[in-house]
């Protein structure tokens, strides 16, 4: 990586809520095309690192580069134009409940006006067989759809525009493992074929190899280990061990214990 | 001494909010002048505030002309005064009771709404989801309804007028006696222009502080359903002052001489 600007590049990434230390100085570099699988415990504060980085949170201290340039330096507008590069799957699908599902797949088409309404229905309509839903439920609110189905639309909307950058925050908790492998798969098309920059947070150990180039773990505020994502169940990193393999004695103090 | 801290406290905490909350009000006016700008989410608001708080805000209206009618009567006969029912009834509805009420009746029905919904946006991620694509949330969910709320109101105080004024003329006119024509030439001959006008001012000031409110609630809501609950009944709460607090201010301005 010596030399090339990594597309994400994080240094000392800080951030509390309360006297709650999230995370507690977080260097990160993740090269262009290439994709990073974030590990750790409920509470660990992955999800807020994500939005960190879309600078959705702002961190207390701590330096955000995308594409080698620093996120807090940029005006407003350029930084929604900087955000506009990155596509995010949110934990929770976070789909608008008061559009249907196409305008939802289709809303940052439609918001860049590039597109007509017609045009940006097809499109989403092609972006949803992707994801393996089918035109019948372009139509239906997102409250009329299963959990599992609200994710893959979460999924076509945050690919739908083709972003430089992808952000999965656990993308197939809540599908069954065929649709899970079939999203996996899509994620790594998705990163190979636009060579796009990924970072998915995931708890399941087979994906997180299906979908890695490379892994880390974050553990009290840090990553305490990184490396290839295949090396995962084999790190000699104890904290990495004892997660990977779920045992419940280990050095990870569960915060149920106490 | 802990008195005073916690005084000192409250007042800062006030000043905060007064900080936060002028900002707010600032960053979705600055929108409505930078483009791209949502008419679709602005026809949405429009319909929402004006079409559909019409029935509510018409009934609050018509109820309240005839009440006045009715009290004025028992009033002003003891001093054989009931010539100046007609006119009292249309000053009080337009200047006062026409904004007033249905300023109050829509903060209940919009404010609400508007706090629930962006609320809920909040706490389920929705208004980050915007931001990821490319669109201002501020300008996407606030500004729209800011002006949308801020131009209903008025139109809705219009038919408030027209129907407040009517109720009374019924009650007058089928119960207490009145002759219809004296009664209407009553109500036209002392009513002037600013009298309405300075109720469509007042109005379109509380369409705006509604609507303000609603948003700045439900923006800034934190922790699950129980946080949009608070937002909700702050956002209905904190308009309905608001509105009986600018009345007072406004009507010093329009009036007081
Ligand atoms: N807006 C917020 N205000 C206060 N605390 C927060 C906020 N967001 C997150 N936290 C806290 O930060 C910590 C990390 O949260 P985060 O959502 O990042 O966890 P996570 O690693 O994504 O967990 P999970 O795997 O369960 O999704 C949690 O303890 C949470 O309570
Ligand atoms: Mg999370």
């Amino acid at each position: 990586m010596s030399g090339v600007v990594p597309m994400i590049r994080l240094r000392g990434l800080t951030k509390a809520f309360g006297d709650k230390q999230v995370l507690a100085g977080i260097d990160l570099d993740i090269a262009a095309g290439t994709s990073l699988v974030v590990i750790g415990g409920s509470g660990s504060g992955k999800s807020v690192l994500i939005k960190c980085i879309l600078g959705l949170i702002t961190p207390d201290a701590g330096v955000v580069e995308i594409d080698g340039v620093a996120m807090h330096t940029l005006s407003g507008r350029a930084r929604e134009k900087a955000r506009a590069r990155v596509g995010m799957l949110f934990q929770n699908a976070a789909l608008f409940d008061s559009l249907p599902v196409w305008e939802n797949v289709a809303f940052g088409l439609l918001a860049r006006h590039q597109v007509t309404r017609r045009q940006a229905r097809a499109a989403a309509i092609e972006v949803l067989a992707q994801v393996g839903l089918g035109a019948d439920i372009a139509g239906l609110y997102p409250a009329e759809l299963s959990g599992g189905m609200q994710k893959r639309v979460g999924l076509a909307r945050a690919i739908a525009a083709r972003p430089d950058i992808l952000f999965f925050d656990e993308p197939t908790t809540g599908l069954d493992p065929i649709m899970g492998a079939v999203i996996d798969g899509l994620i790594v098309d998705c990163v190979k074929r636009l060579g796009s920059t990924a970072i998915a947070i995931t708890h399941d150990m087979a994906s997180a190899r299906r979908i890695g180039d490379r892994a880390a773990m974050l553990y009290g505020g840090q990553i305490v280990w990184q490396g290839a994502a295949t090396d995962l169940m084999a790190s000699g990193n104890p904290l990495v061990d004892q997660f990977t393999h779920g045992r419940r004695e280990g050095p990870i103090q569960m915060e149920t214990r106490r | 001494m802990a008195l005073l801290a916690a005084l000192g406290r409250f007042v800062l905490d006030i000043c905060g909010f007064a900080g936060r909350l002028a900002l707010f009000a600032l960053a979705g006016l600055s929108h409505l002048f930078r483009p791209p700008f949502y008419g679709r989410m602005f026809a949405r608001a429009l319909v929402e505030i004006g079409y559909f708080s019409l029935p509510v805000v018409a009934l609050t209206a018509v109820f309240t002309g005839m009440v006045l009618a009715l009290q004025s009567y028992t009033g002003f006969a003891r001093f054989s005064a009931e010539g100046a029912i007609a006119n009292l009834i249309v000053l009080s509805v337009t200047r006062e009771l026409g904004p007033v009420l249905a300023g109050l009746m829509v903060a209940g029905r919009v404010g609400a709404a508007m706090a629930a919904e962006i609320g809920t946006m909040r706490v389920t991620d929705q208004i980050d989801a915007l931001a990821t694509l490319s669109t201002n949330p501020m300008k996407y969910l606030v500004a729209p309804r800011l002006l949308a709320a801020a131009i209903a109101l008025p139109l809705l105080v219009l038919i408030a007028d027209i129907i407040g004024v009517l109720g009374g003329f019924i009650i007058a006119t089928a119960k207490l006696g009145f002759n219809p024509h004296t009664y209407l030439a009553n109500t036209i001959s002392f009513l002037q222009t600013m009298d309405v006008v300075s109720g469509l001012a007042k109005a379109a000031v509380f369409g705006f502080l509604v609507a303000l409110m609603g948003c700045f609630h439900g923006y800034n809501s934190r922790g699950g359903a129980e946080g949009v609950g608070t937002a909700t009944t702050s956002a209905v709460v904190s308009a309905s002052v608001l509105i009986l607090a600018f009345d007072y201010v406004l009507t010093e301005m329009f009036f007081a001489r």
